[in-house]
C-alpha cells in the first residue's frame, strides 16, 4: 500500500514548523511517529498533500520529573515506558505505555501525536484525563494550554485549533497517599483499547479524598467517569465500596459496537476494568 | 523527489526518492535488499523489522525521506565475515521457522531485544517479540532460538 504523492518537510524548530503550518493550512498535517496518520495515508483515507515532519524538532524531545511531570510532545513511548521517575510519579501512565502496540510500534508513536490524532480507543486520553493533565500548544496565537477534560471533543477531534500544534503534557506528580493505575481489556491484533480504564485516587487518614476516572475504547472519545468517582469519594475504598462504585462506570456514555465487541459488551466491560484499574490504585495509594 | 543519504549494512547510499516512498519498498526495491519482508503492510505482524540507528523499527511505517542521515541494518547486515549472527545460528539449530516468511523480522526484534536484556526469561522472550507474528511454529522453537542465541552471545563474551 502506498500512500498518495505530498510534499515533505522536515523542520528543525518548532518555530521553523509552525511558520510551515501557518504556510501550508489544511493541506498539510503534522507527522510525529506517523504510526496512526501512515496507515491511515496507505489506506487513501487521509491524504494530506503536505507532511510536516516534527521527529528533528529536538526542543519537542524529553522528560522532565520533580514535583511536575512535564512530557515533550515527540517524546516516544519507549522513552516513557523506561523512565523511572515517571513510573513512580504516575504509575497508570506507566501501565498504560507499556501496553500499547508492541516495541516497534512503542519506539516509533509518540504521547503528543497520539492525542492530536484522539483515536478512540488509544490509551493515553484516559490517563490524561485520569490525571488531569494540561494538554500545552503553541500556534500563530502563542502557546495555551488546554485541560485534558476539554481536550478531546469528539471521534479524532480535539480542541487543537487550524496551525496549532502540541509541544507538551504536563501534570502533578503523584505524592504520599496519592495512587494511579490504568487496566484495559487489548484488542487481541492491534491492541487497541476494546475497553480501557485510568483511575486515579488520593488517600487520607483510611479514606478516599479524591478520584478521578475515565474509560476509553467504549465510546466515541475517552470520557471521565463522574458518578463512579462520586460514589467512591468518602468510602474507605474497600474491594466492595469500589465494586459498587465501579458499578456505575458507562453511565450516560455512548457506546461504539462494532465485530469485536458489542455496545453491551463494551458497557459490561467498562465496570470490570474501571473495578480493575481503581483497586490496583488504591493498593498503590496505602 | 528529495535526495538521501543512508548507511545500511555498512555501506553508503545516496538515493533519489519520492517522498511518499515507504523504507521497506527503498530497502528491496532500490537496493534490491529483499531479506526485509512485507507481511501485513499496516504496523502488526513485524515480517519487515529493521533496525534505524540501533532500534528496531516496522520499515513499512516508516518513509524513506525520513531516514535521511540514519544508518539502517537489515537482515542482511547481521552475519560477520560469512559468520552467522547468533540468531541465525539459533533459528538454524532450535528449528526456529517452518515457512521462514516472518524470520527476517523475528531476528531483527530479537537482536533489539538481546541489545537491551541480554539474558532474558522465556517470558520477557516472548514479551520481547511481541510485535511479530508467526503463522507457523507455535512460537516455541523461536524462544528457543532466541535463548540459545542469549547464551552462545553470553558464552562468547565470557571467553573474550
Amino acid at each position: 500500500m502506498i500512500p498518495a504523492p505530498f510534499d515533505y518537510y522536515a523542520p528543525t524548530s518548532l518555530a521553523e514548523a509552525l511558520t510551515l503550518l501557518q504556510q501550508h493550512g489544511d493541506d498539510a498535517k503534522i507527522l510525529a511517529g506517523g504510526h496512526s496518520l501512515l496507515p491511515a495515508m496507505k489506506l487513501r483515507l487521509a491524504a494530506p498533500s503536505v507532511l510536516i515532519d516534527i521527529n528533528r524538532v529536538a526542543e519537542l524531545r524529553g522528560i522532565k520529573v520533580n514535583g511536575t511531570v512535564e512530557i515533550g510532545a515527540m517524546t516516544t513511548w519507549s522513552a516513557i515506558e523506561h523512565h523511572a521517575a515517571l513510573a513512580k510519579a504516575c504509575p497508570a501512565m506507566a501501565d498504560a505505555v507499556g501496553l500499547i502496540g508492541d516495541i516497534q510500534v512503542r519506539n516509533r508513536g509518540t504521547i503528543g501525536g497520539s492525542l492530536a490524532h484522539a483515536d478512540p480507543a488509544a490509551d493515553m486520553p484516559a490517563v490524561v484525563l485520569a490525571v488531569d493533565a494540561q494538554i500545552h500548544v503553541e500556534g500563530p496565537n502563542g502557546p495555551r494550554a488546554i485541560a485534558a477534560a476539554d481536550f478531546f471533543t469528539d471521534m479524532l477531534s480535539t480542541a487543537l485549533e487550524p496551525g496549532e500544534i502540541i509541544t507538551a503534557i504536563t501534570f502533578t506528580s503523584h505524592g504520599p497517599g496519592e495512587g494511579s493505575a490504568y487496566a484495559k481489556f487489548p484488542h487481541p491484533a492491534s491492541r487497541y483499547a476494546i475497553v480501557g480504564a485510568a483511575a486515579y485516587v488520593k488517600m487520607e487518614n483510611g479514606q478516599v479524598t479524591a478520584c478521578r476516572v475515565a474509560i476509553t475504547g467504549a465510546g466515541p472519545k475517552a470520557e471521565r467517569q463522574t458518578a463512579v468517582e462520586q460514589a467512591l469519594i468518602g468510602t474507605d475504598g474497600s474491594a466492595d465500596a469500589v465494586a459498587a462504585a465501579a458499578a456505575h462506570a458507562g453511565e450516560g456514555m455512548e457506546m461504539l459496537g462494532d465485530i469485536h465487541a458489542s455496545e453491551e459488551y463494551r458497557r459490561a466491560m467498562c465496570k470490570v476494568y474501571a473495578k480493575r484499574a481503581l483497586l490496583k490504585a488504591i493498593e498503590r495509594a496505602r | 523527489m528529495t535526495t538521501i543519504t543512508v548507511t545500511v549494512n555498512g555501506v553508503r547510499y545516496t538515493s533519489e526518492v519520492e517522498p511518499r516512498l515507504l523504507l521497506v519498498h527503498y530497502l528491496r526495491e532500490h537496493l534490491n535488499l529483499t531479506g526485509t519482508h512485507i507481511g501485513c503492510d499496516t504496523s502488526q505482524c513485524g515480517a519487515c523489522v529493521v533496525h534505524i540507528n540501533g532500534v528496531s523499527v516496522k520499515s513499512c511505517t516508516t518513509l524513506a525521506v525520513q531516514c535521511d542521515g540514519a544508518e539502517i541494518t537489515t537482515i542482511e547486515g547481521l552475519a560477520h565475515n560469512g559468520q552467522l549472527h547468533p540468531l541465525q545460528e539459533g533459528f538454524w539449530e532450535k528449528h526456529g521457522l517452518q515457512c521462514g516468511f516472518c524470520t527476517p523480522g523475528m531476528i531483527m526484534a530479537a537482536a533489539d531485544l538481546l541489545k537491551r536484556n541480554p539474558n532474558p526469561t522465556d517470558e520477557e522472550i516472548r514479551h520481547g517479540l511481541e510485535g511479530n507474528l508467526c503463522r507457523c511454529t507455535g512460537y516455541e522453537n523461536i524462544v528457543r532460538a532466541v535463548r540459545y542465541a542469549a547464551e552462545k552471545m553470553a558464552a562468547t563474551q565470557a571467553a573474550d
